[in-house]
């Protein structure tokens, strides 16, 4: 056992914290958050000559070919500066599906691209019916010729109006089994019959859109991996995905009780700092477990999805991600607690947190289908 | 980073397995009464040479690794839940590493060995009716006379008390100057005469702790442990280790209570179908793992900081807030809700579920958010020493 990290992961933390804090402050947040695309071109180039787009991306198809961990350990720090744009939904998402799933061909055209920075591209999961459990994928996809006709409603779709790109769920043969018959359809965002809408949502720091396929062509050589196959990549990059969003939560989670923290330090009622009452001095100490037990299992179940087996490892994803989005939403709804009537206002940061948490908490996927799968897992 | 035990982990775990399955076979009942059943489980792990693990040779131990104590806790627990093997935790906890860290080498031939055999049971003396979450305030007094201390006073709430054969004791040799620079630490034989224990007839209806009264009871003076009056430091330093495993023991723990639980739930029915057909008791079970699995990274981290000689992080201290102070309390509460009406049925009822092993559990649980210090001084210690924020005035005031 060895839990430390490398001198180049140290490297990698310490190189994003320094970033963000120059190019990446809540004045950019703030700004994004109001604006319609909800990134700038600069930031975005500039997270790509850092390397940020390819970390994971195996060397091959232009990336760095590093693990997840050293990914989440950026993906942390930018919970923690609360990053806006399509980096979860490009980097996180797509490129992890390429990766799992992908052809030859489909690498070699999107992964190069993506990891110049080139390309962005997301995944349509939800429908308005539900959310991860593929008995909810109602978009269907008939066959027509050598190729397919999708229709249907997908929603909740991170960063969709900015991507070049969309994967989508859809089945394509309905049976017993949900799970079967799925299949992961590669999607240009400009193919006809394919309209974007987006959604005004709490957290405006990831833009969110509906996708509405009416009457979609698409071709087979836009298949990601096999027909009616498409759940078991698509559940393993869900995990990968899960742990990112664990380094999120993790990073957005530690910022939030540090904002909590340095108020009751500062602020004072009755002539001391309101930290050296006990009603907030233990609200701000029981923050803790919450930013440390997210992280602890942050880096285990990253480890755990190179290293372990996939129950194992599917377990420890799926725990990551429902503890630090519970995490993450009791912090920084304390934090509000904690700033009383500035942390209830717009000018105090204190609201971005809880916002994404809100997001965080169902994206992917809720709690109930996460623990449902650990129920399983358990065997019960 | 790696989470995994090195191949010779495992060969040593492997070992233990086989040892652990011939000593303690399926079919053996352990010997009657609760001394009788530990002192055999110990001495037979202290005669195949896995008690001690850290300890040096010479004080019969094996000189081997913490990680081997992992292992070895890991691989034993239903083992020592069967033989009573965890009743000593003073003495396996405490005792020996702060005899071994600050003791004199008269003290560790003497007791070291004798705590690994098993002849050696421990308690401790800290608290006293007006020493609790106060824990320096302590009034029991030790007065040096010849080669003896004169100890006179009360402690409280002394585990084990009456079945120990020592204690480790906190008493006041200065009156003046700050109360925690006035204390000193000693080890008192239990038998020695002027020593009282009454028990103390706790929730669950057992006497686990008790009052211990002292009257002119004489401890030699090289019984001490440390200098005079630096007795409170002993404990802070010497025990990060035993810190960072206990909380790695009581997740294992916790771990196995969970799989019971979800045992237990299988054979519950609530309204005709199983209880286990209802959301929200199977998510709730759900989360509690997640909690587990970061309570348990969280110890391996906690552990693997201690071992690279690291001061203690913040993961160190919120183990037990995690654990013991959160956890515990709210999964035995779960065992409760799954059982409906039935929870109420204790040891000994017709239609207890599992004898009432869960009642038991659920009602030691309310224990762990006061014992070994209130969660609401864990959450001071946390709040000021972790995240920096100031003291209370009336605490900031008292010297």
């Amino acid at each position: 056992m060895d839990l430390r990290f490398s001198k180049d992961q140290e490297q990698i933390q310490k190189e994003a914290r320094l970033f963000l804090k120059k190019e990446c402050p809540m004045e950019y947040v703030r700004e994004m958050f109001e604006d319609e695309k909800g990134f700038t071109d600069k930031i975005w180039n500039k997270m790509a000559e850092l390397g940020w787009m390819g970390i994971h991306i195996p060397e091959e198809y232009g990336g760095i070919g590093l693990s997840l961990l050293d990914l989440c350990l950026v993906v942390e720090e930018m919970g923690r500066a609360l990053v806006p744009g399509p980096y979860f939904s490009t980097v996180v998402l797509a490129a992890e599906l390429l990766i799992e799933a992908g052809s030859q061909n489909q690498k070699q055209e999107h992964l190069t691209r993506i990891a110049a920075g080139e390309e962005r591209g997301t995944l349509a999961l939800m429908e308005p019916d539900g959310g991860a459990d593929p008995g909810f994928v109602q978009m269907s996809a008939k066959q027509d010729g050598d190729g397919y006709i999708l229709n249907g409603t997908k929603l909740f779709v991170p960063d969709a109006q900015t991507s070049d790109f969309i994967i989508c769920t859809a089945r394509t043969t309905a049976g017993n089994n949900p799970a079967q018959g799925i299949t992961l359809f590669l999607l240009d965002a400009k193919t006809a019959g394919l309209t974007i809408t987006p959604l005004k949502t709490m957290d405006g720091t990831r833009k969110q859109s509906e996708v509405l396929c009416k009457d979609v062509k698409v071709s087979p050589d836009s298949i990601v991996g096999e027909i009616n196959n498409g759940w078991a990549p698509l559940q393993r990059v869900l995990s990968r995905a899960s742990v990112c969003l664990c380094a999120e939560n993790t990073g957005a989670a530690q910022k939030s009780m540090e904002v909590a923290v340095d108020y009751a330090k500062e602020r004072h009622q009755f002539g001391v700092p309101i930290g050296a009452f006990q009603a907030i001095k233990h609200k701000c100490a029981d923050m803790l477990p919450g930013v440390e037990g997210s992280r602890g299992l942050l880096y285990y179940a990253a480890w755990a999805m190179e290293e372990e087996d996939s129950t194992t490892a599917s377990m420890a994803a799926a725990a990551a991600k429902t503890f630090s989005a519970n995490a993450l939403r009791d912090i920084s709804t304390d934090t509000i607690q904690v700033l009383g009537g500035v942390g209830f206002t717009w000018e105090y940061d204190a609201h971005f947190y809880m916002k994404r948490a809100k997001a965080n908490q169902v994206m992917l996927g809720d709690n109930a289908y996460y623990w449902e799968e650990i129920s399983k897992m358990l065997g019960y | 980073m790696d989470f995994r035990y090195t191949p010779e982990d495992e060969v040593f775990r492997d070992k233990v397995k086989a040892f652990l399955k011939k000593t303690f076979p399926e079919n053996e009942a352990p010997p009657e009464g609760q001394i009788e059943a530990y002192r055999t489980y110990q001495r037979r792990l202290f005669d195949g040479g896995f008690a001690g693990i850290r300890f040096k040779k010479i004080y019969g131990g094996q000189e081997g690794t913490m990680m081997q104590e992992i292992i070895l806790s890991e691989e034993t627990a239903p083992y020592a839940e069967r033989w009573g093997g965890g009743m000593n935790t003073i003495g396996h906890g405490m005792a020996g590493h702060t005899i071994n860290v600050a003791g004199t080498e008269e003290q560790k031939e003497f007791f070291i060995p004798k705590l690994l055999d098993g002849s050696h049971i421990w308690c401790q003396g800290f608290s006293e009716p007006d020493a609790g979450s106060d824990a320096a305030s302590i009034i029991t007094s030790a007065v040096p006379d010849g080669d003896d201390y004169v100890v006179n006073g009360q402690k409280i709430w002394t585990s084990a008390g009456h079945l120990a054969d020592w204690c480790l004791l906190t008493v006041r040799t200065r009156q003046d100057g700050p109360k925690h620079k006035g204390i000193t630490f000693l080890l008192m034989d239990m038998k020695a005469p002027g020593v009282e224990v009454r028990p103390i007839a706790q929730i669950t209806g057992e006497g686990e702790f008790n009052e211990v009264f002292m009257k002119d009871v004489r401890i030699p003076q090289t019984m001490r442990v440390g200098k005079e009056n630096e007795g409170w430091y002993i404990t802070l330093t010497t025990l990060a280790f035993e810190r960072a495993m206990g909380d790695l023991n009581l997740a294992n723990s916790m771990m196995r209570f969970h799989r019971r639980m979800i045992d237990m739930a299988k054979t519950i029915k609530r309204s005709g179908k199983p209880v286990l057909a209802d959301n929200d008791i199977r998510q709730k079970i759900a989360e509690t793992y997640t909690k587990l699995l970061a309570l348990k990274i969280n110890g391996y981290r906690n552990l693997d900081n201690a071992l690279r000689g690291g001061t203690p992080g913040p993961q160190g201290s919120i183990g037990a807030l995690m654990g013991q102070k959160t956890l515990n309390p709210k999964m035995t509460e779960l065992a409760m809700e799954i059982q409906g009406p039935y929870h109420q049925l204790v040891e000994g009822s017709p239609g207890a579920i599992s004898d009432g092993r869960f009642q038991y559990a659920y009602l030691r649980a309310k224990g762990n958010t006061i014992e070994a210090g209130t969660t609401e001084i864990l959450r001071n210690i946390i709040g000021e020493r972790v995240l920096g924020l100031p003291k209370d005035a009336a605490r900031a005031a008292a010297k």
